[in-house]
């Protein structure tokens, strides 16, 4: 391990957020991520740390008004044991079960999963699916970034250097569905090839709201807006299966790298989708 | 677990040499004794974390070393800079210059330099250039960061089959290769591919030089074979036997990975030990082990298999290529095994294999349980089940009418006179799997499968075998010696070289005494495996620990005995404290003697290449998942014909670990390579199974024994890995229908055969 950066371990919002405004630290929750990272050399020793650890505004798992509200700091395990989770957002539960080991699953944070910005973050489809809004804050106050708008490019994130995830945001959808699933190299403590969350809302015999969000198969998370399209008011039925498939064949642009081959993804996506829809469809 | 005390009857007992050992039989395993299955020796102690593993010794004033590394292939070493800005007086430089004695790493030939001189060749990415030792981690890190490499570019090989450069070759056979095919009515082809795969030992390289009063140096550390580093040692720093010492530590895991690798890792460590006259710590992270250490040699393997309507093999023709990587290392003599195995445990006319291991620009590759057999025999087996498809066969079937039996003569021209138990364990294995009835149902359910299927079962079988001990004349060569004694306070002390890896060793060889002695298992000590203590008993390598080392000590137990009984008229365990105070110290040194009646040639290579064979069969059952092919192995059965069996726990042990390696180098191990580097060289990119990947594991224990060792053991560690592999390849075809001929079957291979598009390139290939 290379020398230790001096870490500062506030106890209250406030104090974070002056410290962050005074020079820039490396926040680390869990750690399970960037500690890795430090010990692999594959980042800068950081001039600086800050321990969210003992931040307990940023913890908890609660329903707001028509929203599933997960504190920053909730933890894998917390998501897994959470009766709340389990009736808004299983394949959240679904995804937290795939993540590391218990030890890993007791320290990393759903806040870190956001931060750490991989494209092979395994909650991060489920939030892309359920249209999640993340909280930012600073000293300058919060602000609130869809989902969709956080993870614009290879590892990178719009908070700013004194900013922190502070929560997450799940509204809840009166008749939502929502299928996860991850495909590893082993049956646990696997990094994804492929990570898929699928939403939507039956209305009438035809999906509406279809959200295909997937990971491991762009450099980040990304949604499948052409294979949505031809989900968005159609039925599970055999021939929209078939058609959707072909369609996230044609529209993913994975790559190879040493997990696994772009050929795979790109397979693996489409089978693993018709299986959903077949599923659903029941046929 | 069950034990067959008797080889059955297709395996006529040999009437030779009934073994005045008396070794666990059925019914007594409950016993405890020394004929049971006593406490491992290292258990308690590793139970409860004070077992000392090299990194837990601390040396007062020890600085920490490091090796600075090529980060290209191939290239001409032009100069080693420092950077001007750096306090180097802070830190301890070690190049080739500095090299006391031989600049080579001594072991088959003397190709590899310890570090690469200025004006010589690097020849892979991880190759060592130049040492450094600060007394604190930060400092090393800096200084390494502050030396740059001059080189001057060349052109790398990374194909095999296109390098010129052969470290060896071998062309046996038998029988008229020609008439065999012009007798045949199928003939099959076919080629398959080994990656390289990583030991993965929970505990990475480690070794700590401290240098001597007398100017020589001790070096600790995590090792199998305690003589071959103090061989390399001795060579490197110019230092006589006496003066250079090597001490193993608590080894967490070798497989293969600890036998010649630590030879380096030692001369690296007393080098900058004996330049600043300070104990130097050489601890590998897992990175650094697994980027710079040895591998599975990747393997590529040509079968043309001529077989009679009736289900007779009537010619083999095998072409085998090892990549070496880019030393010699010991692939000579991993050829020579993948050789003399490649036909597979089967009784064929006519056969010629031919085989060579050549150089490519990537990291030396070297030994790995099974050393050259697994890949050679999965080979045969996806070939013999591909011969069992093409006839409508069972493979089953197929293997009964095919494989040795007593009388049987091996392409070396090896007479099988004894211990053949193919049919035995290819018997067991089906039977306990309930293999053609597991068979016939996944037939009906891939008859039946419809497009909404989501998983395919499928059952596949594989039959091994494995030459017990070194090949050829290698133990006559090597002339190993163990001991046992008597100290003159009464202690019963075993002296051998023999490493506890965690298979066993040190609980085997008090059990072994004991029982030759008639005392307690409790009342036997074992030495610690310090060269200045114990005798050259050769490697802890090639499964020849329990057979020969154990075979030496029962030996030496033997004479031990007489003596004291002759001077004390009485049993040895009434008499021996007594005959201890009154005469001393008894010390029994025993040096291997062939074993009768077996003969090798190695000019023409013919022969008896092993004393003894083992022999394994798996039986897997898999459940593939169609969509993403991936492969949950459900069960393995692997019956596995180890001689004789002395502690059937750790015997167990051997097959479970064994077969769960197999299972994890037949579906997910892989190392990817690009430009000669291996690219998942971590934890987090290398993966192997975890506990909930690890099929049921059946293990049935055969004993056909071998009547040349005192107490007919053969050895266990390396068959299971032998059988897994194409168990688990051809219960893929089972379930799927498809063929992947190229190891591990990953679910990039399967799904490319199930969804029809390019399959991921060949294993083992730098891109």
């Amino acid at each position: 391990m290379p020398a230790e950066p001096p870490v500062a371990s506030p106890t209250s919002l406030g104090q974070a957020y002056a410290l962050l405004a005074a020079a820039p630290h490396r926040p680390i929750a869990g750690g399970t991520d960037v500690m890795v990272q430090i010990a692999a050399e594959t980042t800068p020793i950081p001039e600086r740390m800050l321990d969210l650890w003992r931040l307990d505004e940023l913890r908890g798992i609660r329903v707001e008004g028509d929203a599933l509200v997960l504190g920053a700091l909730t933890t894998y395990t917390e998501i897994r044991r959470s009766p709340l989770c389990v009736e808004h957002a299983l394949a959240l539960v679904e995804a937290a079960a795939t993540i590391g080991a218990v030890q890993i699953q007791n320290r990393g944070t759903l806040g870190g999963n956001i931060a750490n910005a991989s494209p092979a973050g395994d909650t991060l489809p489920v939030l892309l699916a359920m249209d999640a809004s993340i909280v930012a804050g600073s000293l300058r106050g919060e602000r609130t970034v869809a989902a969709a708008d956080f993870w614009p490019a290879y590892r990178r994130t719009p908070l700013r250097p004194d900013e922190l995830v502070l929560r997450v945001s799940l509204p809840l959808v009166a008749g939502r569905r929502v299928r996860y699933r991850k495909v590893g190299t082993r049956r646990a403590q696997a990094i994804s090839k492929v990570v898929m969350a699928l939403a939507w809302r039956e209305d009438g015999g035809v999906w509406r709201h279809v959200r295909l969000a997937l990971g491991s198969v762009a450099p980040t998370p990304i949604r499948a807006t052409e294979t949505e399209r031809v989900l968005e008011g159609a039925a599970p039925r055999e021939t929209v299966a078939d058609h959707a498939a072909a369609v996230l064949r044609g529209e993913l642009r994975p790559i190879d790298d040493v997990r696994s081959t772009a050929a795979y993804r790109k397979a693996a996506a489409a089978r693993v989708l018709h299986r959903l829809l077949r599923e659903e469809g029941g046929w | 677990m069950t034990i067959t005390t008797r080889p059955g009857p297709a395996t006529p007992v040999s009437p030779a040499a009934p073994s005045p050992v008396r070794l666990p039989r059925a019914g007594e395993l409950a016993r405890g004794h020394a004929r049971g299955a006593p406490l491992r020796r290292e258990g308690p102690a590793k139970l409860t974390g004070t077992a000392l593993y090299a990194d837990d010794l601390v040396f007062p004033g020890a600085w920490y070393g490091a090796t600075l590394r090529s980060t290209e292939p191939h290239a001409r070493l032009l100069g080693i800079e420092r950077d001007a800005d750096f306090d180097w007086s802070r830190v301890v430089v070690v190049t080739a210059e500095d090299i006391p004695g031989d600049n080579v790493v001594s072991l088959i030939i003397d190709d590899q330099p310890i570090l690469v001189p200025v004006g010589g060749e690097i020849r892979h990415q991880a190759e060592p250039v130049a040492l450094l030792a600060a007394a604190d981690r930060d400092t090393l890190r800096e200084a390494k960061a502050r030396l740059r490499l001059r080189t001057e570019p060349l052109a790398p090989v990374f194909d095999p089959l296109v390098s010129s450069q052969v470290f060896a070759h071998f062309d046996m056979g038998k029988g008229d290769i020609a008439a065999g095919f012009a007798a045949a009515d199928l003939v099959v082809e076919g080629t398959y591919r080994v990656g390289h795969t990583e030991q993965l030992y929970i505990e990475n390289q480690a070794m700590i030089a401290v240098p001597r009063e007398d100017g020589g140096m001790t070096v600790t550390g995590s090792l199998q074979c305690p003589y071959y580093v103090h061989k390399a040692l001795k060579r490197a720093l110019a230092l006589d036997s006496e003066r250079a010492v090597v001490i193993q530590a608590e080894t967490g895991g070798g497989f293969g990975g600890k036998e010649e690798y630590p030879s380096l890792l030692a001369v690296h460590a007393a080098l900058l030990a004996q330049r600043i006259g300070r104990p130097v710590r050489m601890i590998y992270g897992r990175h650094e082990d697994i980027a710079a250490t040895t591998k599975r040699h990747p393997a590529i393997v040509t079968h043309r298999t001529g077989v009679t309507r009736e289900g007779r093999i009537v010619a083999q023709e095998i072409d085998l290529v090892l990549d070496g990587g880019a030393y010699c290392t010991l692939s000579p003599v991993v050829l020579s095994r993948a050789t003399i195995h490649a036909g597979g445990p089967y009784d064929v006319a006519n056969v010629r294999i031919t085989s060579r291991a050549v150089a490519t620009n990537t990291p030396p590759n070297g030994a790995f349980r099974g050393f050259g057999a697994p890949q050679a025999e999965f080979a045969a087996e996806m070939q013999v089940n591909r011969v069992a498809e093409a006839l409508g066969i069972s493979p089953l079937e197929l293997r009964r009418r095919n494989i040795y039996r007593e009388g049987g003569v091996t392409p070396t021209q090896q007479v099988l006179r004894e211990s053949v138990a193919a049919q035995e364990v290819l018997e067991r294995a089906a039977e306990a799997a309930e293999f053609e009835r597991i068979r016939e149902r996944t037939a009906r359910e891939r008859a039946a499968r419809t497009a909404s299927a989501r998983t395919a079962r499928g059952i596949g079988l594989a039959l091994g075998w494995h030459g017990a001990g070194f090949t050829g004349s290698g133990e006559e060569r090597m002339g190993s010696v163990a001991s046992v004694e008597l100290t003159a306070e009464g202690a019963i002390r075993i002296l051998a070289a023999s490493t506890e890896m965690g298979q066993g060793t040190k609980t085997i060889f008090p059990q072994l005494v004991a029982d030759e002695l008639g005392v307690p298992y409790d009342a036997v000590e074992i030495a610690p495996q310090d060269t200045s203590i114990v005798p050259d008993s050769g490697p802890t390598v090639a499964s020849r620990t329990a057979m020969v080392v154990g075979g030496l000590i029962i030996k030496a137990a033997r004479r031990l005995r007489a003596q004291v009984e002759e001077r004390t008229g009485r049993p040895f365990a009434e008499s021996y404290l007594h005959d201890a105070q009154t005469w001393g110290g008894t010390r029994e040194d025993e040096r291997f003697e062939p074993y009768p009646g077996v003969h090798f040639d190695d000019e023409t290579y013919t022969g008896d290449a092993y004393p003894a064979f083992g022999w394994a069969c798996a039986v897997a059952e898999v459940e593939v998942d169609l969509d993403t092919g991936e492969v949950a192995v459900r069960s393995v059965v692997s019956a596995d014909d180890v001689g004789r069996v002395i502690h059937p726990v750790l015997a167990e042990g051997q097959v479970e670990g064994g077969t769960l390696q197999a299972v994890g180098y037949a579906t997910i191990e892989e190392i990817k390579l690009h430009d000669g580097r291996y690219l998942n060289d971590r934890l987090q990119t290398y993966l192997i199974p975890t506990a909930v990947d690890a099929p049921r594991i059946d293990a049935i224990l055969v004993e056909a024994p071998f009547s040349g060792a005192p107490h007919g053991a053969k050895g266990v560690g390396e068959l299971p890995m032998d059988v897994g592999a194409p168990a688990v390849v051809a219960a893929i075809h089972d379930a799927t229908g498809v063929w992947i001929h190229d190891l591990p079957a990953s679910p990039e291979r399967i799904l490319a055969a199930l969804d029809g598009h390019e399959p991921p390139g060949p294993p083992g290939i730098s891109a």
